[in-house]
């Protein structure tokens, strides 16, 4: 089968290689239908999640059909339609029994790599990194599901491809990103990044019926489709993003504060982003916390942040004190992707979203690698690339 | 240069990375070891222009790594590479023991100024466009089906879990739990 895989930094290429097969009865094999390129993926494109090998086959969005089934599996059937959440859950641990999903204690088979790493293990998660177990990825023709008879999300007939595929990540990233503020209807939601994830996080702080929603991005088309979803924007090339938020919150600052960023900031400008770049690029720090440090200063007192954005390991100039004194409340994680795909699904089927609105970009297999590129510049007004193997 | 013989731009950023580091080492070098240099090259007493030089290094390699367009740096290097060349020809006399060693460094300096030059000029050729070919207008891609003022608090019905409600105390005073 063809198959997008990891040969270093900025080398992704369209290989062939052998097809996966059943290997533990609770299995399944998927014919990939539809599949996506993530935000999240662009940091091991440009290098900066450690972890990976040659010839890892990438990709953690992806939906199909599935087209095998190994004999305990009494969930899948040969020709379901499913979405693959990408955190691999085993439902019976603690944490899964919890909904704590995306810290799932069994699914990790390179624990102690992760242990070491992070003091425990999370979930293994597909195509990211020999850190979150070194699966193989669905950014191919086929992949294997472990644990298929827990994680996979059946769709029912009547909608597409392109409605339902984020299910398994974007969508209940940017949802939870927003219930886990606990959003009242008194509340301003500022939200910096309007990538896929800072989209589907104005559209959901929408829809849970918010005050104000301000999206904060540099990129023009980006920040029209935040507009058009409902947010107020916020180009910080332009305005200085301090002010405009205590302008809209009578000097007050925004209750609710979500990082859709993650490590790879690119704040042009401020000394702080500058001294990260350095530091980032002697080895010093691993990512580049800006986004952080502005919220943390900008947030109300009492307020809540919410940390959707990845970062992978050590962030330098965090000024605890702001967060202290201030009495924030911080939460992050890794989405608990099945804890709400039922609900969303059923809010897709009554027309409340269609999230295929973020697509910009639909093209096969073999042009993966390019579009990498296309998608980390933001060329061609690219927000979301979906693939069709 | 020949056509076919240009440096892609990953090649190119890959190699300035590779340069950067180079020139950290050297920079750690002259800065702190003036001495060592000094010596091999036979120009004594030049030790706070080669503790300077390394300073210049440092930060250049600094620079390239830390810059997302690292192609002026580069440039910088080139110019620096001339001021090396500058500097040694003045330790090329006949009377300088070590002359031989200065003649081995300065054909280095030479060599490394060509890779520099090579290295700043791909970037500068296949430098990404600044502005997205295609205008693309995306005000009406809202995602709500029956419209973003039917959107707004169409989801107010779905229950915050427990683990991820504000505690009590700081929510706002008119609303309690539902
Ligand atoms: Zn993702
Ligand atoms: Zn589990």
């Amino acid at each position: 089968m063809r198959a997008l895989r990891y040969h270093g930094k900025h080398d992704i290429r369209c290989d062939t290689v052998p097809d996966p097969e059943i290997e533990h009865p609770r299995d399944a094999i998927i014919r990939v239908t539809s599949c996506a390129i993530c935000g999240s993926d662009l940091h091991l494109y440009d290098g900066f999640m450690p972890g990976m090998k040659n010839g890892d086959i990438v990709g953690h969005e992806f939906m199909g059909e599935v087209v095998e089934v190994g004999s305990e599996n009494k969930k899948l059937k040969v020709g379901d339609r499913v979405v693959v959440p990408f955190t691999i859950v085993c439902g019976e641990c603690d944490q899964c029994r919890r909904g704590n999903f995306s810290v799932c204690e069994r699914t990790n088979r390179n624990r102690e790599m992760a242990e070491t790493a992070f003091g425990h293990s999370t979930a293994g998660l597909f195509g990211y990194t020999h850190l979150t177990g070194g699966y193989a990825g669905g950014q191919a023709e086929y992949v294997r599901v472990p644990y298929a008879d827990v994680g996979p999300v059946k769709i029912p007939d009547g909608l597409t491809d392109e409605q339902v595929l984020f299910l398994g990540d974007i969508f209940p990233t940017g949802w939870q990103a927003i219930v886990q503020l606990d959003p009242q209807p008194t509340d301003t939601v500022a939200i910096w990044g309007a990538g896929p994830v800072g989209q589907f996080c104005v559209r959901s702080a929408v829809l849970l019926g918010v005050k104000q929603v301000i999206s904060i991005d540099n990129v023009p088309e980006r920040l029209a489709m935040a507009q058009a979803g409902g947010a107020i924007t916020i180009n910080f090339d332009e305005e200085s993003v301090v002010e405009r938020l205590n302008e809209l919150t009578g000097g007050k600052g925004p209750e609710k504060c979500v990082d859709a960023v993650g490590l790879e900031a690119h704040a042009s400008g401020t000394i702080d982003s500058m001294v990260d770049r350095v530091k980032q690029a002697t080895m010093l720090e691993t990512d580049r916390p800006h986004v952080l440090r502005e919220i943390f200063y900008v947030c109300r007192p009492a307020g809540t942040v919410s940390v959707p954005g990845v970062y992978g390991g050590v962030v330098d100039k965090i000024p605890f004190g702001m967060v202290m004194n201030k009495g924030l409340t911080i939460r992050t994680g890794q989405t608990h992707v099945n804890r709400w795909t039922d609900d969303l699904l059923r809010r897709i089927q009554e027309g409340q979203i269609d999230p295929s609105f973020v697509i910009t970009h639909t093209v096969g297999l073999e042009k993966g690698p390019e579009m990498y590129k296309t998608f980390r510049d933001k060329q061609d007004g690219c927000i979301k690339v979906v693939l069709k193997p | 240069m020949h056509h076919e013989g240009r440096l892609s731009r990953d090649r190119a950023l890959g190699l300035a990375e590779a340069l950067g580091w180079f020139s950290i080492g050297l920079g750690a070098l002259e800065l702190f070891a003036p001495r060592t240099v000094t010596r091999a090259l036979g120009m004594e007493g030049k030790e706070e222009t080669v503790a300077l030089y390394g300073v210049r290094e440092i930060v250049t390699g600094i620079g390239i790594l830390a810059s997302e367009n690292p192609g002026p740096w580069l440039w910088g290097r080139v110019g620096g590479d001339a001021l090396d060349l500058f500097s040694l020809a003045g330790g090329a006399h006949a009377d300088n023991p070590q002359r031989s060693h200065v003649g081995v460094a300065m054909a280095t300096v030479a060599g490394i100024a060509v890779v520099d030059w090579v290295c700043a000029e791909a970037l500068q050729e296949t430098r990404p466009a600044t502005t997205p070919p295609r205008r693309v207008d995306y005000a009406r891609r809202s995602g709500f089906p029956q419209g973003a003022h039917a959107a707004r608090g169409a989801a107010s019905d779905f229950e915050i879990p427990n683990d991820m409600r504000t505690p009590d105390l700081l929510r706002p005073l008119n609303q309690t739990r539902h």
